[in-house]
């Protein structure tokens, strides 16, 4: 994997992450990160952490109820347990991500498609999400306790009037979504698959990541006017960023 | 809906407490004990969490316990697991039928957003959680545990076409949910201190806590 120029042109930064696989990396105020399903079917997972106070963190439940949906699309925002938003989403060509469902543990994948076994499967291993996340974590000093409900791009996860759920919809090839940062963070993600997929074979897809640098927000931004809360939230943003050089940030 | 009355008997309970709007309760709950939580006065919201006693990064899972039931509401029967993926507690008895599990607990962070920025000095369950755990430094709780928490007695419906509301509450006065422990778990409860919210009429309320032995 090459390493990230320490200042993208304009052109940025792209790469793809293979199915099964984890990273993390900080991304900056300003910048956005476009992930695309090149193949159709992938599930990317997010969590997101302050770099430098990593005791704050994407917050799923308050990220649903400020903006009174279940599903993360276009208009949203994330939310840390701060009140701050993390990122944007700005784009969106699937229209349903879900954020309640966790991730797989290593029992998950072993039940529904082998044991984990490196020494056999090298580059092919079954790689689970719960385990993913922990070894990037580590890379911080996080672990297990650090662990929340995390995001799981590209699956639609409804729940029928009973509260039944199922993973309803997968991306097709070619969808896209784009998170444009709020503020500095680091995201942590693995291409691991969603725990209801039901696949007869581990689904080893990975996605395609491009990062660059968003263009100033305007007045008449979608994910700041979607609810009253929203513009709260970056009023939030904009306290934490008082006396800092704006950035991608609405004018006062 | 389903509903599951108790035959337990409150007056042999070996434990009996009122927890008032606003304060917490810390507590331990021995394997095979039954802890009961009573709405004393209706859509009052527990907002709870659970660790196992004897190690408390093994913590109770909303997203697992979702998962591993394929169903978004708790309810009678429902198993509660940790984020090992073990079981830690089932909901044996329940006169209210369904109690939330995505919803989050209410923070002074959170409600600068939902309601006012200069509503951020207003009490709320995660200053009494962690009040609880500047107060009982043995425990080894730190912020990092305060994690996706149980709202029992809130009503939190998802719709198909994938909304989410905050709806008047299906709890009324004594309504109940009981729980018998699969380990030694360690309980947090915030009664919730929310005077924002019309879910439960912007009236915080006490509830009780009643504990049998196994």
């Amino acid at each position: 994997m090459r390493e990230i120029t320490p200042n993208p042109g304009p052109s940025g930064y792209s790469t793809h992450l293979p199915g099964g696989s984890h990273w993390s990396l900080i991304l900056r105020r300003g910048t956005r990160l476009r992930i695309t399903d090149p193949a159709g079917g992938a599930n990317l997972a997010l969590l997101m952490y302050n770099p430098i106070s990593l005791g704050e963190k994407y917050n799923a439940p308050d990220t649903l109820k400020c903006q009174h949906t279940f599903k993360l699309t276009q208009g949203h925002c994330l939310y840390s347990d701060m009140g701050r938003i993390f990122c944007s989403i700005t784009e969106d060509s699937f229209g349903w991500h879900d954020t309640i469902s966790g991730t797989c543990h290593k029992s998950d994948v072993a039940r529904r498609w082998g044991e984990r076994d490196y020494q056999t499967q090298r580059n092919e291993w079954l790689q689970n999400g719960q385990d993913s996340f922990l070894v990037e974590l580590a890379k911080y000093g996080l672990g297990l306790r650090d662990l929340a409900a995390n995001v799981n791009c590209f699956s639609e996860v409804r729940a029928d009037e009973s509260g039944q759920l199922s993973l309803t919809r997968q991306s097709q090839a070619g969808d896209y979504l784009c998170l444009r940062f709020e503020m500095d963070t680091l995201v942590v993600m693995h291409s691991c698959p969603h725990r209801l997929n039901s696949a007869a074979r581990y689904p080893r897809l990975g996605v395609n990541l491009a990062l660059d640098l968003a263009p100033p927000m305007a007045e008449d931004d979608l994910c700041l006017n979607h609810c009253a809360e929203n513009r709260r939230g970056f009023d939030n943003n904009a306290l934490y960023h008082f006396g800092l050089p704006a950035s991608g940030l609405v004018s006062q | 809906m389903q509903i599951q009355p108790s035959n337990r008997n409150p007056d042999q309970a070996q434990q009996r407490q009122t927890v008032r709007a606003g304060d917490y309760y810390l507590g331990t709950l021995k394997q095979g004990q039954v802890l009961r939580i009573v709405d004393l006065e209706g859509n009052q919201a527990a907002d709870t969490l659970f660790y196992n006693a004897a190690d408390i990064t093994e913590r109770y899972s909303a997203t697992d316990t979702i998962a591993s039931q394929g169903n978004l509401y708790l309810g009678p029967g429902s198993v509660l697991k940790t984020n090992l993926l073990r079981d830690m507690l089932s909901i044996v008895a329940d006169t209210c039928g369904r109690h939330d599990t995505i919803g989050g607990a209410c923070a002074t962070e959170s409600n600068t957003v939902r309601y006012s920025l200069e509503k951020r000095c207003m009490h709320a369950c995660r200053d009494s959680w962690l009040l609880a755990l500047q107060e009982h430094e043995d425990c080894g709780l730190t912020k990092a545990d305060i994690t996706h928490n149980i709202n029992f007695f809130m009503n939190v419906p998802v719709s198909p076409a994938g909304g989410l509301q905050f709806a008047d509450g299906i709890s009324a006065p004594g309504k109940y949910v009981e729980l018998l422990a699969h380990m030694d778990v360690l309980v947090l409860i915030s009664n919730c201190p929310q005077l924002n919210n019309p879910c439960n009429a912007y009236n915080p309320t006490p509830i009780e806590l009643l504990v049998w032995d196994a």
